[in-house]
């Protein structure tokens, strides 16, 4: 099933939790939606699911209007950050629940429960009740419960969230795993960009309810639309160096030298800006168009993290670790041509 | 706590700070053995104490006298029988109106806080003076039979008549349900509202009808709270008295045969200055709550134990 998504907009009295949303989920898709707490990525999955109604615009489920439509008829599946298995019921009966409510036969329920608790590996915990279970098998037991009832639509609330690192990594494959499984189309919502870039088809970027950027997970690393998608996505966090340009060329704040690349033709003169670049995208060159002033150096085995100056900022840059650098010595660097970006010091706005 | 109290151990104490939490103690533990261990030690004495006189606080030797004669008073039993159908009949019946009533101010709406403290009000009124009101409602020419009289139904004796034993003790059941159910309700309440309302959002997205969701849901989920509210209100039941004191102007119902427990304690002590009896009586009703009590407190681990394994 596709889902569109238009002119979404959600208001809380006089907060504007999610503005203007327009947006096309694909049949068979896992989308991410992305974005820091408090950036509307929770509101718009409870307007998915029918647990919050839409201040103004609609949703279509293919071409149905749902806008409207309690989340009872919707026929989604949802998996909540703290799973909400009902305590009392067994594994079984959890995730038999969603076919209890529709009536079918208690037999072809056990069978289909048992069926989706093999597809997510749970078939020797049925009889188990949540409180005895590890917060991975819970969270496989609250995917199992969503996906029985053969839903239209997948929705994911930060399920990964409650869960420790190596349990986190192991779960997102096992999300992906099973999506591409079952190929339904799934929304997860999650503020971690690692988990995003790893899980998803697309990412939508998210900040203050606004659309930042609706790309390929590659796409948004490089070539993110503004400050804020190149600041949220990456670790360690792009380096930016404020500047101006002139005749030209980049004059980091503080600093003497002037940095010229390609990258910088037809640029506005005398426009304050930031030059951005990301840490693996430095390499040390005898005749490169940067002087920096090597500061700190951690090695971290195949290559080193040099922490950097260009006049008053400090940067990181991943260099090879058979260079060899010297704290406090100046270092010649060039740059890469992905990873490199221009965005405005006010507006964040992209101008190469 | 576990750390806490490691931590404290490490501390040097002196002989003062080790007795100092005592000291702050003992004008309660003062309290409860004054009025409530020494009354009912001496409860227990007293009840197998032959001939006790209470003039000269002298007995003729101890024995289970009083308890032969309290089992053998026709009068004790009709007392048993009635505080057994009080507490049958008003036990399920106010868990049930509580459960509804607790569930329909759960809801969040509109003026649900006025409807709380409307429905909280018997709580901080005093039982014997509404009681007199209810006495007045239950009259013949009452409000309750001029209502009944708008649905064609003629007047019923309540609270008097010669053949009124029956509504007698719905009088009874009645004004004992609506004493109960505020703090039956503040109970189920607060129950409720412990319940994670991400279940109700789970359910409702996997289409459960509202009445689905009472009860796989909400009720299970309540049970510990139930079991408490069934177990504290069958102890109260067992008690009644100052429910039925006013209602017929201090007599055990119209006909003198609504005793329950309690008033034949009283009546035994007051009456006949019968002080052995009463102690029986006392304590034989206590053995009936303790027995109730644990019943009920078996059922639940059988419960809970089902649920587990």
């Amino acid at each position: 099933m596709h889902v569109t998504l238009d002119h979404i907009t959600k208001k809380f009295d006089d907060f504007t939790a999610v503005q203007d949303f327009s947006a096309r989920l694909e049949d068979g898709e896992l989308i991410c939606l992305l974005g820091p707490s408090g950036c509307g990525k929770s509101t718009l999955l409870n307007m998915l699911s029918g647990i919050i109604p839409p201040s103004g615009g609609h949703i279509y489920f293919d071409e149905d209007d749902v806008t409207m439509m309690p989340p009872e008829k919707r026929g989604v599946g949802l998996v909540f950050q703290n799973y909400a298995l009902y305590p009392h019921l067994t594994v079984l009966d959890n995730i038999c629940f969603p076919l209890e409510t529709q009536h079918v036969p208690k037999k072809e329920r056990v069978e289909q429960a048992q069926e989706i608790a093999k597809l997510v590996h749970v078939d020797t915990l049925l009889k188990r009740r949540p409180g005895e279970l590890s917060g991975g098998q819970q969270q496989r037991v609250a995917i199992a419960r969503a996906l029985i009832k053969n839903p239209r639509l997948l929705l994911l609330d930060e399920p990964l969230s409650n869960l420790d690192a190596r349990l986190r990594l192991e779960m997102r494959e096992e999300i992906r795993r099973i999506q591409q499984r079952t190929k339904v189309t799934s929304v997860f919502v999650t503020h971690d960009q690692e988990e995003a870039l790893a899980i998803s088809d697309r990412i939508i970027l998210m900040k203050s309810g606004v659309v930042q950027q609706n790309d390929l997970p590659q796409r948004l690393y490089d070539s993110p639309a503004n400050q804020f998608v190149a600041n949220f996505l990456g670790n360690p966090p792009i380096n930016n160096i404020p500047g101006v340009i002139r005749n030209g060329g980049f004059h980091a704040q503080g600093a003497d030298s002037e940095i010229r690349l390609p990258l910088f033709e037809g640029l506005p003169e005398g426009r304050p800006v930031h030059l951005s670049i990301r840490a693996e995208a430095f390499s040390v060159e005898k005749d490169g168009p940067i002087e920096a002033q090597v500061e700190r150096v951690y090695t971290m085995g195949k290559e080193e993290m040099a922490c950097l100056r260009i006049g008053a900022t400090e940067f990181r840059a991943y260099i090879d670790s058979e260079v060899g650098l010297t704290p406090g010595r100046n270092v010649q660097l060039n740059v890469r041509k992905r990873g490199v970006f221009v965005f405005d010091l006010e507006s964040g706005e992209k101008l190469a | 706590m576990k750390k806490d109290s490691a931590e404290k151990d490490l501390l040097y104490r002196s002989k003062f700070e080790i007795i100092e939490p005592y000291l702050y103690l003992l004008p309660f533990f003062l309290g409860v053995a004054v009025f409530t261990l020494y009354p009912v030690i001496n409860v227990v004495l007293m009840s197998f104490q032959e001939d006790y006189s209470m003039l000269t606080r002298s007995f003729s030797g101890w024995g289970i006298g009083n308890y032969v004669k309290t089992l053998n008073d026709p009068n004790f039993w009709q007392a048993i029988r009635n505080t057994l159908h009080y507490v049958l009949l008003v036990v399920p019946i106010s868990l049930v109106l509580s459960l509804i009533i607790a569930n329909l101010l759960n809801q969040k709406l509109k003026g649900s806080a006025v409807y709380q403290s409307i429905f909280f009000l018997p709580m901080v009124t005093s039982v014997t003076a509404v009681g007199l009101a209810w006495k007045f409602m239950f009259n013949n020419r009452g409000v309750i039979n001029y209502l009944l009289g708008f649905l064609g139904m003629k007047a019923i004796p309540w609270l008097r008549s010669a053949q009124g034993g029956a509504y007698n003790m719905t009088a009874l059941v009645v004004f004992g349900i609506w004493n109960i159910l505020p703090f039956t309700i503040i109970l189920l309440l607060s129950g409720l509202q412990n319940i994670d309302p991400q279940y109700r959002i789970a359910a409702k997205v996997d289409a459960a009808t509202n009445l689905r969701i009472f009860f796989r849901i909400t009720v299970p989920l309540l049970a510990p709270t139930i079991f408490l509210v069934c177990i504290v209100n069958t102890i109260s039941c067992f008690k009644v008295f100052s429910e039925l004191y006013p209602l017929f102007g201090g007599n055990p119902g119209s006909m003198g045969n609504l005793y329950t427990v309690v008033y034949y304690i009283r009546t035994s002590m007051m009456q006949y200055q019968d002080y052995g009896v009463a102690s029986a009586a006392a304590l034989i009703l206590f053995l009936f709550i303790f027995v109730f009590t644990m019943a009920q407190t078996g059922i639940r681990k059988i419960t809970e134990r089902r649920k587990v394994s």
